[in-house]
């Protein structure tokens, strides 16, 4: 499964947004594609919710994920990608999967007695 | 009857005794093989304690290392020193808490016959506090130690809550790696696995490459490891990695289900996949024989 992202990180005005690589290549396009369905996450200890996402191959999705109580980590170990979701912040992150499958999530910053239950998935169908 | 074969008739007529061997830094399959050599030493690794658990995972928790205690001062030839590979404690938010179980830790382990013993932290001793409650107890999370000519590296991959060992440890290492001839025997220990062993469920070390890197211009080193709770090997390169066994409960083999979930308690095979190592160095530190035991010795 390949999905379109970057590692690409840019701060606006206490925002953090991970732009995809399709958003890049759409600058070039003469008509503007659609603006991404956004999709609210939360992560807390010791859980994300929602802890499945389901997407569309070839769907651009922004998951604006907000942390609750502590810097959980999000690491993406299929996208070679990981987020630190701060607290008082909206993390943003630009995901346009190509193929259906999963695409496992962790919290790769130790939070307490539960970490190892704080994980996720997307679901991407055809 | 030299030491080594002692151990060979042991895994052979005790049964529940698995024993493997590894020569150099090369993984060996079978079981134990007499040899003419007597080990130049030996220690003993201890893993994965979490002093504190409670839960169905093992009912026994509150003994389980009490018995093991019991076994490695039964050891007909006492290991020449211990070591803990983090995790002594399972985690709390409450520092009072987790300084009691740390203190209670240290009372039970204080039964060793063996009195040099080397600790370090997991990240359920350290990691939300940075290890602040730890070293109170046990001192610095990371150091050296030269043992019969076999230098001696505790890493610290766990104090800061992201895995990460850090710039200012790397610096250290590197330092202290700038000291040794290439040739030097070299045993690492950590927590974490260095390597991205199964990042889905959190068992890497973030930069656990940098400090790999540094590490591979030696030509004998060696890691042994915890955190994962099984016997696992593995090689970058030339350098082996070896985690160990728990003393709490099993967990699934990397990947292999879904979830990191610990294995059941089999009321039936009580301490099943539990248990401690020797680690007996041979030919000067440049040859590591690896025997593992249970928590209580049939």
């Amino acid at each position: 499964m390949t999905v379109t992202h970057t590692g690409r990180r840019r701060a606006l005005k206490g925002v953090f947004v991970l732009a995809g690589a399709a958003a890049l290549v759409r600058s070039g396009l003469a008509q503007p594609a659609a603006e991404p369905r956004v999709i609210e996450m939360t992560a807390h200890r010791f859980a994300y919710e929602p802890k499945e996402i389901a997407l569309r191959a070839g769907e651009r999705v922004v998951v604006a994920i907000r942390s609750l109580d502590f810097v959980h980590g999000m690491n993406i170990p299929d996208l070679g990608m990981r987020l630190d979701l701060v607290p008082g912040r909206v993390t943003r992150l630009e995901l346009q999967p190509k193929a259906p499958g999963t695409i496992d999530f962790v919290c790769d910053n130790f939070c307490g007695d539960g970490h190892e239950e704080m994980h996720g998935r997307f679901v991407v169908t055809a | 009857m030299q030491r080594r074969d002692f151990l060979a008739l042991t895994a052979l007529g005790g049964g529940a005794v698995f024993a493997s061997g590894l020569a150099g830094c090369a993984a060996r399959a079978g079981g134990m093989t007499a040899a003419n050599n007597y080990g130049d030493f030996y220690f003993v690794q201890l893993s994965d304690t979490h002093w504190g658990y409670q839960g169905p995972a093992n009912p026994d928790a509150a003994v389980t290392l009490r018995k093991a205690v019991a076994t490695v001062n039964a050891l007909t030839t006492p290991p020449e020193f211990i070591v803990f590979t983090g995790d002594l404690t399972h985690t709390t938010d409450d520092p009072a808490e987790r300084r009691r179980r740390l203190a209670e830790f240290k009372t039970i382990v204080a039964d060793l016959k063996v009195k040099t013993v080397r600790f370090m932290p997991g990240e359920h001793d350290a990691s939300l506090d940075r290890g602040a409650a730890y070293k109170e107890y046990f001192g610095e999370t990371f150091y050296t130690f030269d043992h019969k000519g076999v230098h001696f590296i505790a890493v610290d991959n766990v104090s800061d809550p992201g895995a990460k060992i850090g710039d200012e440890q790397l610096a250290w290492l590197s330092a202290d790696l700038a000291k040794l001839d290439k040739q030097a025997p070299i045993v690492v220990l950590t927590h974490r696995p260095l390597f991205d062993l199964a990042p889905k469920w959190d068992w890497a070390t973030r930069d656990g490459a940098q400090a790999v890197e540094l590490l591979m211009p030696f030509a004998n080193v060696t890691v042994f490891y915890g955190h994962i709770h099984q016997e696992h090997h593995q090689m970058t390169g030339h350098i082996a990695h070896h985690s160990a066994k728990s003393l709490i409960f099993p967990l699934p083999a990397p990947g292999s289900q879904p979830n990191r979930t610990p294995l059941p308690w089999d009321a039936s095979t009580p301490y099943k996949g539990l248990g401690f190592r020797e680690i007996e160095a041979e030919a000067a530190g440049r040859a590591l024989k690896v025997t593992e035991f249970p928590v209580v010795r049939a």
